[in-house]
């Protein structure tokens, strides 16, 4: 069967970042279509923790458009707040040794004055904020603007509420352009649908779509594994994890080191995530990663030795070299738009994502600037350059 | 419940279930001592609070959990009686707070 | 601790397959999460109960022989082994087993090479009321006969479809119980048909059914239990005729007081450590060639794990791979012709067993007659209804539907409401990934971790951003 269907923007990826893109192109009052080769949160959205975070990021356009996606995501929870399980527990970041605390300290004044709100928690006050962390970690910093939601749910419960026609398990064989280059659609073994705009949220697999399209975009994909112990009664009240902060090569700025995250869930069980290792699609149990995971979130919360984990899972992040996302428009290919790329932090970006993804279709002006999102920042390596 | 073969060689011995005294024979199941004196649920689900027991008897459910001495989430099933055990109906997760 | 073969599963099938290749100067290791071997066929009651225990004659010399066998044998009999992870690395397996009922101490087996023969659990559909105390599957009934030497209630009602019905009513009969009613949904009128692919079990089906006489078990088939009643506990079941299409026909349904039913509706074989290895599956089995090896190398399975068929046929499929494995370790290729015997009983079983599994489909339309508020992922609690619904929010398989839901996401991860979650999506039923086939306490992968990482390469925190 095949049918031919018109609309304003093709979405390719019914993940996260699809679902926000498509959200915010309806709400600008386009007709969106959504097309996914899996169901609704096949991919990466499906096998993350739903981390909405600022503490991990140093200032720069990534965390800017972080701030943007939280203001967001908290004006989305009062819509959509229990069917997504939004929940601003806060973020909780420890340090395991006193240099490492001044490092936090440091790094979290940075962050200040970024605009992102910062609680200095000295030792004597982490078992206040948390009750079960182990004892003699000299210090930490909460974060108030950490926030979490099961992502699978939210991406289908904002797919839902943007009215888009959605358009499962249809593989996007080819992005239709014109002579001029200028994009028209997209290609379905069902049928083709087209529409003046085109926008690749199509996480791990965006660079592959990229290639269906005609443009070079290397988003590669990194494994990372996540831990569920059996149900528990709520007793980690934030996002917790141990950090520690070393000079890059060039000693004028500190890249975060980071222990698995730990947290409960409204469900009950606590969800430990996530290493990263560089694998390709090997979806395989590594139980190396699974081991390191158990043995940090051990050490911060000694009473989880006891629970059992019920299961564990990876998923795919799909990063870019340098990463930061590819957001905005493609100059290669008029109509195409990017909005992939992600890495770990796709949940948490997506309503900041879809909303300059949206200003851009609709012609306004996106701020913050999408310079650094340029998704033509690559260079097509040469055929002698190895991939 | 019945016990076709009662009286076997082992000596009975005492557990207790919330509380009250219990008789188990050597080699049994906390399940199939809780059969034996009657006994068919000793669970209460998270969510809906309804009473559950054994379901499939081998230890792929996980329908039994059971508190015993103090341990929550024992599959009632697998874990043999010991003399002197204090099995209890498990509420919730299991966990106390 | 190191050996030649690990065997994993001490049923039929693990202990052919253990004997075996001890015979021919394997050193075997044989792991089982039971008190002792056996498997669920052959179970036993606890010595201290000081009973025979209920398994039938004809089984019973087969296990005295298997006994006797393994007692005077080399191998390595591991009880309470509860084998949570097979791991492959550089071509190096290492069985990682939970020790004990406490299961809160890991062990590892190294081994040359592993054999599933991991058995399987029994399915059953939901239904109004199928999560009330004294409903039971039958497998769980016949193990707690067998083992424990008890039953579930005074008055049973044994429902389903499948072979194990009738071992299980008239198991339950002879300790007994009333069972005032085996239901089973299958038309015998469909039994011609595959006479000839199931002769050799008639005799044992006859014995059954005599037996069934004796007890005066009333047989209804093409019936199914629609509905358990009860507020804390089961107090009856309605039962319903079902037409030629496998509907309930309107106005036949009845009530059966009664204080237990066993019900079952086949079963599946346990998967997973094939999975996690990354052994090709066939369906819901483990795909194996002639001498029972999967596509990873090392790795064999035998028995239930490679499609249900019974203890014969798990018997005759233990033992080739035993011989296989026996040969392929010394690094010769065995000669199939010294085991033709147990290849002809293995395809004999194989055609007996695709024709019980043609005969004994549950039926038709189950889950569209389940009604929404019925729980269809115990763990969970998650309703039918909310099944469906995740259909409507973009679903179109059945991981999907629990991540958008969380069936399967609790203690047992899915496997028994995997085949309702299926029935009533109309998803295509599909084995689900579970990297620990256990649940494992944290603090024992914890301790690999500290283990195996030297002190100065403390547990390094990962680059980048959670």
């Amino acid at each position: 069967m095949s049918e031919s269907l018109t609309c304003d923007v093709v979405v390719v990826g019914a993940g996260m970042t699809g679902a926000a893109c498509a959200l915010y192109a309806a709400r600008a009052g386009l007709d969106v279509t959504v097309v996914d080769r899996g169901p609704v949160a096949g991919g990466t959205t499906g096998a993350g923790e739903g981390n909405l975070l600022v503490s991990d990021k140093a200032p720069g356009p990534e965390l800017d458009l972080a701030l943007l996606s939280l203001r967001l995501w908290a004006e989305l929870a009062a819509l959509h707040g229990p069917e997504v399980e939004y929940d601003a527990k806060g973020g909780l970041v420890v340090a395991e040794t006193p240099e490492a605390y001044d490092g936090l300290r440091a790094f979290a004044d940075a962050q200040r004055a970024a605009g992102v709100t910062v609680e200095p928690v000295p030792a004597d006050r982490l078992r206040d904020v948390e009750p079960r962390l182990a004892p003699g970690l000299p210090g930490g910093v909460r974060y108030p603007q950490d926030a979490q939601v099961m992502p699978a749910l939210a991406a289908a419960h904002l797919l839902r509420a943007s009215g888009a026609r959605l358009l499962t398990g249809r593989e996007v064989t080819r992005v239709l352009r014109a002579r001029d280059g200028t994009v028209r659609g997209v290609r379905t073994p069902r049928g083709d649908v087209h529409a003046p705009a085109v926008v690749n949220a199509a996480g791990t697999w965006g660079g592959e779509l990229a290639a269906r399209a005609d443009v070079f975009l290397p988003v590669m994909p990194r494994r990372g594994f996540v831990l569920v112990t059996e149900p528990l009664p709520p007793r980690i009240r934030h996002k917790v994890y141990a950090a520690d902060y070393v000079a890059d090569v060039a000693g004028d700025t500190a890249d975060l080191l980071t222990s698995p995250v730990v947290e409960g869930t409204a469900a009950g069980p606590v969800l430990i995530g996530a290493g990263r290792e560089r694998v390709g699609f090997d979806r395989s149990l590594s139980l190396r990663a699974v081991r390191a995971l158990a043995a940090g979130a051990a050490r911060l919360f000694p009473f989880l030795s006891e629970a059992r984990v019920l299961r564990t899972y990876a998923g795919f992040r799909p990063y870019l070299p340098d990463h930061l996302p590819a957001i905005g428009p493609d100059p290669r290919a008029p109509g195409l738009f990017h909005a992939c790329g992600h890495e770990g932090a796709g949940i948490g970006l997506a309503p900041g994502t879809g909303l300059l993804i949206a200003r851009a279709l609709t012609g306004e002006t996106p701020e913050p600037a999408l310079a650094p999102f340029r998704p033509d920042r690559f260079p097509r390596p040469t055929k002698e350059a190895p991939r | 419940m019945r016990t076709p073969e009662d009286g076997g060689t082992g000596r009975a011995f005492e557990v207790t279930f919330d509380g009250r005294p219990v008789e188990a024979l050597p080699g049994r199941t906390v399940a199939a001592v809780l059969w034996a004196a009657g006994v068919t649920s000793w669970r209460t689900t998270r969510d809906g609070g309804r009473p559950r027991g054994v379901f499939c008897g081998i230890g792929v459910c996980f329908d039994c959990l059971v508190t015993v001495n103090g341990r929550p989430n024992q599959r009632a099933c697998l874990v043999p009686a010991r003399p002197g055990d204090v099995i209890r109906t498990q509420e919730g997760t299991g966990h106390e707070d | 601790m190191r050996t030649d073969l690990a065997v994993i599963g001490a049923g039929p099938a693990g202990i052919a397959a253990a004997l075996a290749a001890a015979r021919r100067g394997i050193r075997v290791a044989l792991a089982d999460a039971a008190p002792g071997p056996g498997g669920q066929y052959f179970r036993q009651p606890a010595p201290g109960l000081g009973a025979e225990g209920a398994v039938p004659r004809n089984a019973r010399r087969t296990w005295t022989r298997l006994r006797d066998a393994l007692a005077a044998s080399t191998v390595d009999v591991r009880p309470e082994h509860h084998v949570w992870c097979v791991e492959r690395e550089s071509g190096r397996l290492t069985v990682h087993a939970l020790l004990g009922p406490e299961q809160r101490a890991s062990v590892e087996l190294r081994a040359d090479a592993v054999l599933l023969a991991t058995g399987g659990y029994e399915t059953v559909l939901p239904f109004p009321g199928w999560t009330l105390p004294g409903v039971v599957t039958a497998g769980g009934a016949q193990a707690m006969l067998k083992g424990g030497l008890v039953t579930p209630g005074h008055t049973v009602v044994v429902a389903g479809t499948g072979p194990l019905l009738l071992p299980v009513a008239t198991g339950l009969a002879a300790a007994g119980v009333r069972v005032a009613a085996l239901v089973e949904s299958t038309d015998p009128a469909r039994l011609p048909r595959h006479a000839r692919a199931l002769a050799g079990k008639l005799p044992e089906a006859a014995g059954y059914a005599a037996r069934l006489l004796r007890h005066r078990v009333p047989v209804l088939t093409r019936h199914t239990v629609v509905r358990a009643h009860g507020e804390e506990r089961l107090t009856g079941v309605t039962v319903a005729a079902l037409d030629a299409r496998g509907r309930v026909r309107p106005g036949t349904e009845r009530l059966l007081p009664c204080d237990a039913l066993a019900v079952g509706h086949g079963m599946l074989p346990h998967t997973d450590l094939a999975e996690t290895l990354g052994c090709r599956l066939d369906g819901h089995a483990v795909a194996v060639d002639a001498e029972q090896r999967t596509d990873v190398p090392g790795v064999w399975a035998a028995g239930e794990a490679t499609g249900v068929g019974g203890a014969a046929l798990a018997l005759a499929e233990g033992h080739i791979a035993g011989r296989s494995i026996a040969a392929r370790l010394r690094g010769t290729a065995p000669d199939t012709d010294t085991w033709a015997p147990a290849a002809r009983a293995r395809a004999r079983g194989r055609t007996a067993a695709a024709a019980l599994h043609a005969l004994h489909s549950p039926p038709a339309h189950w889950g569209e007659d389940v009604p929404d508020d019925t729980v269809i992922c115990r763990c969970e609690e998650v309703t039918a209804g909310a099944v469906r619904e995740a259909l409507t929010l973009g679903a179109g398989d059945t991981r999907t539907v629990k991540l958008l839901t969380r069936a399967g996401m609790g203690w047992c991860q899915g496997r028994v409401c995997a085949p309702g979650v299926a029935a009533v999506t109309g998803c295509p039923p599909a084995p689900a990934r579970r990297p620990f086939a256990r649940p494992v306490p944290l603090g024992v992968l914890a301790a690999q971790h500290d283990r195996t990482t030297p002190h100065d390469d403390h547990p390094r925190p990962e680059e980048g951003s959670p």
